[in-house]
């Protein structure tokens, strides 16, 4: 980890500044003092004395990127992630800030995992770590969890991910709960009696492997499920990693009629279809499922209309030894936050998106969906917080350079085109891609003018 | 065409091109001329090793394959793996690893779930022969079949076969699919609906059609196969009772009036009577039912032979 600490005061110059929060597209430089974001000035404006210069020439400057969905492991499976590694991975791929899924051992369900986590990632000193606490106690979908205490300790929402939200009647008590909290209910949308023993998409490629399916339905179903509690209780549900058309379709109108629902889309989840299964690979197996080239459209469609309001990871990092057993055996989940800005700049490149709507997915959209005040935007006073993107670069993925303590990824030695180069978290550069150490070289130079 | 098979490992049907079908069931042919004569062994692996490991329960596929490695002079050692043994720890792989290292010529899978064979042959060296793995494939099943067939019929194109039951959990049926209309029949099945879902039309681009009743696949088949029904289907409410399939989905005697006249019945067994096939057809002039089980080691033997090394010698060299 190359981690450099700067003085407080940062000048990021001569980039070209996306701010979709302030409607900002154009060349400005960003000036750091204190951890905060001094304002963004014109090129020519006179900068202050004593600034660190990065030199963004050419580059993108974005607010630093939030995942919504990130499984860091710690407590109870270090051995698969800590929340050092976990953050180390998130800086190197970009994300400034991730938000800590709460299915740990034991469950993020008490105001001392909550601490502990925050506690972790403050030592750590890497990306912002919010812990999101859990919705029902151990996450059995029994009993509501003390969303109050772990809000005070420093959840910014609630989830049971990984498990649904198993019945329509705990639901309601959830996003009726915690509207008294300002939380938004994040459920991993997914009928069980319909998908019980499923390893994959249900579809055409299941039935040729043999593999038990969990079909599209089981998604779509819960979907508007939440979505017509939303619209009851007048509580406020984060739909996570969306799958298929039905639940877009169903989040889109949902929409229309006013209901507080946002969703998330996973990089894979457009990346791969459920014919990559065809080998058995378990690194094709994730809950919710890769799914058919049909679904794989309709997230197209929700990334350009904006029903797609946030593209998340899904970082679920496994040992190789769990990844080595039958496809039936082995555990869902596929590493992402490295490989996601990547795969994030595909659909740029294949004109799906522009770019100011990938940082509005990765950073605007994020901060405004989990409440994250004064981040996801360089406004003045915003948390200095960034995200510089170089859109011509050119790289493989390997994963022996991972920071992430897993290797579960369906992506090593893809090429890819268009990263995240740099990341700056409270004003610190906690990451520099090894290619780009030329901008901070620059600092010694005066900044151009 | 293909006139040879040049795979180190058989996975299943689907990856296989119609010559190298043709190519096994030729082969096979060879060898079943061996199991009708008095001595019934050739030297073709004689000092090789084939491991029959069975992590499912299975009497007549072990056995056959067994027999089959016997009669080529193989050197075969059967190790069933109860699943119990399994989840006490050692993994497939650390138990594949293992044995891997004492160096066998081929290793003959059976598992309940499937894929397992495919991951054996992706992390390990020996040749590596599916035996039936979970719902995905049973290809000698399907070689097997092919072969009783062939013996009958004289030819697979422009067959009809009709395929009935529980395909959804299916290996055989999927392997006869692929195999089948491969090799030119068309394939109609048929069960309840929760067995036989709408979408298994998909499997293979062409020569596959799915029928709702019983009736409508059989029309003019000159093949009839009936799947085996678990009893744990109805557990898991696939269907109400083992009464209504076997009145609704049970094949009858009045049933095969719709088949072709010289249409033949098969089952991969083991049989429920009464259930899926009345006993009148099981027992009858019409099934191949033993037939079926007799070509099992003929396509086994030529499977092995293919795989475990004899294949590199000529086939005349194998002791006519």
């Amino acid at each position: 980890m190359k981690t450099k600490v700067i003085d407080v005061k940062l000048l990021i110059a001569n980039g070209y500044v996306i701010d979709p929060a302030q409607g900002i597209n154009g060349g400005k430089n960003v000036l750091i003092v204190d951890g905060r974001i001094a304002g963004l000035l014109n090129r020519g404006e006179v900068t202050p004395e004593g600034a660190e210069v990065l030199d963004a020439t050419g580059l993108i400057v974005a607010p630093g990127f939030i995942d919504l969905h990130t499984h860091l492991r710690e407590p109870g499976a270090e051995y698969k992630e800590t929340i050092a590694t976990g953050a180390a991975a998130a800086v190197a791929g970009g994300w400034a800030t991730i938000c800590a899924m709460p299915n740990t051992d034991p469950v993020n369900d008490s105001p001392a995992v909550t601490r502990f986590i925050i506690e972790q990632a403050q030592r750590a000193q890497l990306a912002n770590v919010f812990p999101i606490g859990a919705v029902t106690k151990g996450s059995e979908g029994r009993e509501l969890a003390e969303m109050g205490e772990l809000k005070q300790a420093g959840i910014v929402a609630v989830s049971d991910d990984g498990r649904p939200i198993p019945t329509a009647g705990i639901m309601r008590r959830a996003l009726e709960y915690a509207r008294g909290f300002d939380l938004t209910v994040v459920d991993h949308c997914q009928d069980l009696s319909l998908t019980a023993g499923g390893v994959m998409h249900e579809g055409r490629w299941s039935l040729i492997l043999g593999l038990k399916g969990m079909p599209a339905a089981a998604e779509d179903v819960q979907v508007m499920r939440d979505c017509v509690l939303a619209k009851a209780t007048g509580g406020s549900v984060h739909i996570a990693h969306v799958s298929t058309r039905g639940s877009l379709a169903a989040i889109r109108r949902a929409k229309e009629l006013g209901v507080n629902v946002t969703c998330e889309v996973a990089p894979h989840h457009w990346t791969l279809t459920d014919e990559a299964t065809a080998e058995y690979d378990t690194n094709m197996k994730m809950s919710p499922p890769v799914r058919s080239q049909d679904h794989v459209e309709a997230l197209f469609e929700g990334l350009r209309d904006g029903t797609v309001d946030a593209i998340a990871t899904d970082h679920a990092p496994h040992h190789a030894d769990e990844k080595a057993l039958e496809f039936d055996q082995a555990p869902f989940g596929i590493t992402g936050l490295e490989t996601a800005v990547g795969l994030a700049f595909d659909l740029v490149n294949q004109g799906v998106i522009n770019l100011e709507r990938l940082i509005s997915l990765c950073a605007t959209n994020p901060a405004r969906i989990f409440s994250l005040s004064d981040r996801g935007t360089l406004m003045k006073n915003a948390h200095a917080d960034v995200t510089i993107l170089d859109p011509a670069c050119e790289w493989v993925f390997d994963v022996a350079a991972s920071k992430s303590k897993s290797r579960n990824t369906p992506f090593h030695g893809r090429s890819l085109r268009g990263a995240a180069v740099a990341t700056i978290v409270g004003g610190r550069v906690v990451y520099l891609n090894p290619n780009y150490t030329r901008l901070i070289e620059a600092k010694k130079r005066p900044a151009s003018a | 065409m293909t006139t040879t098979f040049k795979r180190k490992h058989l996975l299943g049907i689907r990856e296989l091109a119609a010559g190298e079908i043709t190519h096994l069931l030729d082969t096979a042919e060879t060898f079943r001329d061996i199991s009708r004569r008095e001595i019934k062994k050739v030297p073709a692996l004689r000092g090789r090793t084939v491991i029959n490991l069975f992590f499912e329960s299975s009497t007549r596929t072990r056995t056959s394959f067994e027999i089959a490695a016997k009669r080529l002079s193989a050197d075969a050692i059967n190790i069933s793996v109860s699943t119990s043994s399994v989840s006490k720890g050692e993994t497939l792989l650390d138990t594949a690893r293992n044995l891997e290292a004492m160096s066998p010529d081929c290793i003959v899978v059976r598992h309940s779930m499937a894929g397992a064979p495919a991951h054996l042959a992706r992390m390990g060296n020996a040749p590596i022969v599916n035996a039936g793995d979970g719902a995905h494939e049973h290809p000698t099943q399907a070689l097997l079949d092919a072969l009783t067939i062939r013996e009958y019929k004289g030819r697979i194109a422009g067959l009809k076969v009709a395929i009935l039951g529980d395909v959804l959990h299916s290996r055989v049926a999927r392997s006869n699919i692929h195999l089948l209309t491969k090799l030119g029949a068309t394939v109609a099945i048929a069960g309840p609906g929760t067995l036989v879902p709408e979408e298994f039309g998909e499997l293979v681009d062409e020569g596959l059609r799915v029928e709702r009743g019983i009736e409508a696949a059989i029309e003019g088949a000159d093949v009839v196969m009936i799947l085996r029904i678990q009893r744990e289907r109805q557990d898991s409410a696939f269907f109400p009772s083992m009464r209504e399939y076997a009145v609704h989905y049970g094949l009858k005697p009045k049933h095969l009036e719709r088949a072709a006249r010289d249409a033949i019945v098969m089952h991969p067994g083991p049989i429920n009577r009464g259930i899926e096939i009345a006993s009148e057809i099981a027992d009858g002039s019409r099934s191949l039912i033993l037939d079926q089980v007799a070509n099992g080691v003929a396509v086994r033997m030529a499977v092995l032979y293919l795989l475990a090394g004899g294949g590199r010698a000529e086939l005349e060299d194998k002791g006519h």
